[in-house]
């Protein structure tokens, strides 16, 4: 292969080639010996103790806590991602067909919860939905309820809580989407007499579809790996795939259990990222970070 | 036309109550650190400074506020040279295995970070790096990557190579031009991506959950920890503390973006 070192551009593409090299390399490092190398020792594990085994994946596969917290994980993700749908849709129509400057306002509200930290909020909503916070003293002050509901540590909290997180990520390619989406197409649509609801579901829906696809995407798939917050509003109860992970590690030591359930994870998570990259380029589903 | 009629209005109310639903428990938490009340009472019966006083008389929590800080100072230190210089390559350079490489500096948005944590604590575990601050920093230099990697190509985009190409032509050496033409182009893409790792760091919880330890537990495991025995009002200090340091920062990265773009 190194033939002709004679030909000056092709010795100056050469050289070219290993300085972009060179420069991208202790970035690429860190990544490899932070990511790929844990991940993979996490693989390892789960197949190797004192020799090669597939206990792990059967205890994974079988035995029933770790069966009803993948279920109970997916249900949670599935409700979080249609919850936040469902409030994020809205709010994205409003930001795409108002002027500029409040459009601007509307995304700055969405992503200013963005930048406080998980654990921020996750105080903010303990202090909210507790049994003497602020929500049940307001209704019993307005005397709706004599006891207090049950509103945090169990599976309402940690939704309301988890929903609350992941709303920007479904808000921004929503809007991104509906961006795209030329203004005459609707005026179109009016003029031969279509009514406002009938050109929404036939021409607008359709066309914003995979800001829907890309926003579920990554909520779902957050929400898939969520742990901070569960952990602290689902008052031990509510035991998410993480948790899982984790408790093995810490409370019981059972390393190859907690890795191999890392690994169905981290798969599941890679077979939907394959699964929705054939139908939208994932640049879209990661860009919004 | 559509203005008034019936489904704008419920546009509009949903809208709003989305949008409060979103604010709201991010202002809660002001009120309640400037109460005298141990428990959580709404409305606060009156003005307090104790909580505050609480945390920066605690060395506990003094000592997590400096390695918090440290860990972050030393992590942008790091991943800004790192992450720019990755971003140029990758923008730059014509060889194929550029695109795997573009994709693989973004894996850490794409691997659970659950995931992540537990895989580091044991690779840590074996060399030594558990309950150590070049550890902590190290995560954290990967967890930051992405966001500088992401805000420099941004700025590259918008940037003609063939400036650079110029400055060669004219004498200057590869290093000098890209400091003397290209850097300056790209200077405010690169502060963002700076105080995005910073924030990155100052946040990072699940990571420090694992592998921190001793005396080098940063402010958020403190938290986690505080937050699972009881709700003390010291951590509504702290977070409005963090949270206005988190909102300047990121006021002063849009701020940089909007007066060069």
């Amino acid at each position: 292969m190194t033939t002709s070192v004679s030909d000056p551009s092709q010795k100056h593409q050469r050289r070219e080639h290993g300085l972009m090299l060179a420069l991208v390399s202790p970035a690429l490092l860190v990544i490899l010996a932070l990511i790929a190398l844990p991940v993979g020792w996490l693989a390892w594990q789960s197949i190797y103790h004192d020799g090669f085994t597939l206990e792990n994946y059967r205890r994974v596969f079988t035995e029933d806590i770790y069966w009803r917290s993948f279920a109970l994980t997916f249900e949670i993700s599935l409700a979080v991602t249609l919850i936040a749908l469902l409030l994020g849709y809205p709010v994205a129509y409003l930001a795409n067909s108002l002027p500029k400057g409040w459009s601007i306002l509307i995304l700055s509200l969405v992503v200013l919860p963005f930048w406080t930290s998980v654990l921020v909020r996750a105080y903010a909503w303990l202090a909210l939905l507790q049994r003497t916070g602020v929500i049940n003293q307001f209704l019993r002050y307005l005397d709706v309820i004599s006891e207090p509901l049950p509103l945090v540590h169990n599976t309402f909290g940690t939704v309301v809580a988890t929903v609350h997180i992941l709303l920007p990520f479904m808000v921004l390619p929503l809007y991104a989407a509906m961006q795209k989406i030329p203004n005459d197409l609707m005026q179109a649509g009016a003029s031969l007499g279509a009514s406002p609801s009938v050109t929404f579901f036939r021409v607008f829906l359709p066309l914003s579809l995979p800001g829907v696809l890309a926003g579920c995407t990554m909520v779902f798939v957050l929400c898939l790996g969520f742990y901070i917050t569960p952990e602290l509003l689902g008052g031990g109860r509510t035991v998410m795939v993480s948790m899982l992970v984790s408790r093995n590690v810490e409370l019981y030591n059972q390393f190859g259990a907690a890795s191999a359930v890392a690994v169905v994870l981290l798969l599941s998570v890679l077979v939907i990222f394959f699964a929705v990259s054939r139908f939208i380029s994932l640049d879209r589903v990661l860009g919004q970070k | 036309m559509m203005r008034a009629s019936p489904a704008r209005i419920v546009l509009y109310v949903i809208s709003v109550l989305v949008l409060v639903y979103l604010i709201l428990p991010v202002l809660i938490i002001v009120p309640i650190s400037f109460s005298s009340a141990r428990f959580l009472t709404f409305p606060p019966p009156s003005f307090s400074l104790r909580w505050y006083e609480q945390y920066f008389s605690n060395p506990a929590w003094m000592q997590a506020t400096r390695v918090t800080l440290t860990v972050a100072f030393l992590t942008v230190l790091i991943a800004t040279p790192c992450g720019v210089a990755a971003a140029y390559a990758v923008s730059q350079s014509k060889l194929r295995i550029m695109r795997v490489i573009h994709m693989a500096l973004l894996l850490p948005l794409v691997v659970p970070i659950i995931i992540t944590a537990v895989g580091i604590f044991f690779v840590y575990a074996r060399v030594g790096l558990v309950a150590t601050l070049p550890g902590l920093v190290l995560a954290n230099v990967m967890l930051g990557l992405p966001y500088v990697v992401i805000s420099v190509l941004a700025g590259l985009q918008s940037f003609d190579p063939a400036q650079e190409m110029v400055a060669r032509s004219l004498g200057m050496n590869r290093l000098r031009s890209f400091f003397a033409v290209t850097l300056p182009q790209i200077k405010s893409s690169v502060v963002a991506g700076a105080i995005f790792a910073f924030i990155s760091a100052m946040d990072e919880t699940i990571v420090a959950l694992f592998i921190s330890g001793g005396q080098y537990q940063p402010l958020t495991k403190r938290m986690f920890t505080a937050l699972r025995d009881e709700i003390d009002p010291t951590i509504a200090a702290i977070s409005t503390l963090m949270t206005a340091a988190s909102f300047m920062l990121v006021l002063l990265a849009s701020a940089r973006q909007t007066r060069s773009g």
